[in-house]
């Protein structure tokens, strides 16, 4: 049997070799793939630019996730250039067939004052707290303090607003605005799970407070106990990453999707109706908004709200959760996001049914020639939206029909 | 020519409270028409007084909306979904 000593200059012959700073000109020229075997509290306390974290101890499991491509080039290193030569013949039998392993390590790329960073690290309880989001590569640790960071902005704290608000706080989004006016009432809580019996006759936005922060200290949580309005919506819209509207009622709608296309806000809309929900996401600029799918409400006797059509208590649950579902996709910029893909839910059939959605170039706020450029009248628009159109748009009404 | 309409929850009460009916027409103005003689007023739920759909209402024949497909003139294969898309405001 070889002693180590044998078994590592044999390993040496077999590992080609590079010099930090020819893996420094390497990474100038070329697409590689850089990856850190070291330990954890290495990697924290400093690493390469752009190298990904696979540490020795997990490389067989966690090489194909975090190095996929096999044929390309791939740069290992660690502390002293010792544990990488070992992780680069394991990755050869894996069948990666061009594996660089950096003699000298960090070290010596440190001391080449060769450029390095460190990385912002969670505490001991937020990696145990965020484990199940760490160990998906799509989010990984970089991916968790992006949602540490994130503004999310929610219009209501209702059927659409619990269920939203409660995941993204529990994934860590670390501030969640929410607005609502109202106080808890008994008939809210066959579906608004963030409020309970204790708290009726509470703000809703301080019963949605003590929950979110109780579920995660992570979270803040700013409540705006008020009506969205044409006076207030710039002030609060401003400081978010994006917006879930959960709102229940057209003005509501109509007056967000003028903001967000001001502010460039994504919405992630829910909008539900007793056993029917439809989920999409608006993005200004890349895709459809609210206006180009729906250019007017409907006349308020066609359009009754949950307190007055009702509502399956759990389909609010479906449909929030799938809107906290998309903003996070959207923070972390990953998969696919509903953007000009309408959702459509049917409780009673158990269906998903998706159509497109396309930009209206007659859009009055976001199409070719816009008509609406600042907010408007929209209880009025609303109240008898084909009156207001005819004073105030007559272009909107020759849509296509 | 006979195809299949799905409704929302919302027009359910204008057509004798089914979910999906079947119907005949080779545009989507004859398959409204159809259902109207069936369901008077109907016709009046998705479309105006001039005959244009109403701006609060999409329709959808498959995945594709109408009005990129000539509004109510647009054709309606056998076999077809019609699927009605109406706003809804509800969240809470």
């Amino acid at each position: 049997m070889p002693t180590y000593r044998e078994l590592f200059s044999e390993l040496k012959k077999r590992v080609r070799e590079a010099t930090p700073q020819q893996v420094a000109d390497l990474l100038r020229s070329q697409d590689v793939q850089l990856a850190d075997v070291r330990e954890k509290n290495e990697w924290d306390a400093g690493h390469l630019p752009g190298a990904v974290h696979l540490p020795k101890s997990y490389l067989e499991q966690w090489a194909e996730d975090r190095i996929p491509d096999k044929g390309k080039t791939t740069v290992l290193y660690c502390a002293g250039g010792v544990r990488s030569v070992m992780a680069a013949d394991t990755l050869r039998t894996l069948g990666y067939t061009d594996v660089i392993s950096m003699s000298g390590g960090f070290n010596r790329w440190k001391d080449a004052g060769l450029e390095w960073v460190t990385p912002e690290s969670l505490s001991p309880e937020q990696a145990q707290r965020y484990s199940r989001h760490l160990l998906i590569p799509e989010v990984g640790e970089s991916g968790q303090h992006r949602l540490l960071k994130s503004k999310v902005l929610l219009i209501g704290a209702g059927g659409l607003g619990s269920p939203a608000a409660y995941y993204l706080a529990a994934a860590g989004v670390g501030t969640l605005g929410i607005v609502d006016s109202d106080v808890v009432d008994l008939t809210n809580l066959q579906r608004q799970i963030l409020h309970s019996s204790e708290r009726i006759g509470e703000p809703k936005v301080e019963s949605a407070k003590r929950t979110l922060e109780a579920l995660n200290p992570d979270v803040t949580v700013v409540g705006y106990q008020e009506r969205l309005t044409s006076a207030n919506i710039d002030r609060i819209i401003a400081d978010y990453d994006l917006v879930i509207d959960g709102a229940d009622n057209f003005p509501t709608r109509y007056l967000l999707n003028d903001a967000a296309i001001k502010w460039n806000k994504p919405v992630v809309h829910g909008s539900i109706y007793r056993f029917e929900g439809q989920l999409t996401v608006f993005k200004p600029q890349d895709g459809p908004c609210y206006r180009c799918l729906f250019p007017t409400p409907p006349p308020p006797e066609l359009a009754p709200s949950c307190a007055e059509a009702g509502v399956l208590g759990v389909l609010p649950g479906v449909v929030g959760t799938l809107q906290a579902n998309e903003a996070i996709k959207l923070l972390l910029g990953i998969g696919d996001p509903l953007i000009g893909r309408y959702l459509l839910f049917d409780a009673l059939d158990a269906s998903f049914r998706e159509v497109r959605l396309r930009k209206d170039p007659e859009c009055p706020v976001c199409g070719e020639r816009r008509t609406i450029t600042e907010y408007i009248d929209y209880e009025g628009f609303c109240a008898s939206p084909s009156e207001w159109q005819a004073e105030h748009a007559p272009r909107a009404t020759t849509a296509a029909g | 020519m006979s195809v299949t309409v799905r409704l929302p929850g919302a027009l359910r009460d204008a057509a004798g409270g089914k979910t999906k009916l079947e119907a005949t027409g080779g545009t989507l103005r004859d398959v409204i028409a159809d259902v109207d003689r069936r369901h008077p007023g109907f016709r009046g739920r998705i479309v105006d007084e001039s005959g244009r759909l109403r701006t609060y209402v999409n329709v959808y024949v498959g995945d594709e909306d109408v009005r990129t497909h000539g509004g109510v003139d647009a054709a309606v294969p056998d076999g077809a979904e019609v699927m009605i898309i109406p706003a809804m405001a509800g969240g809470r």
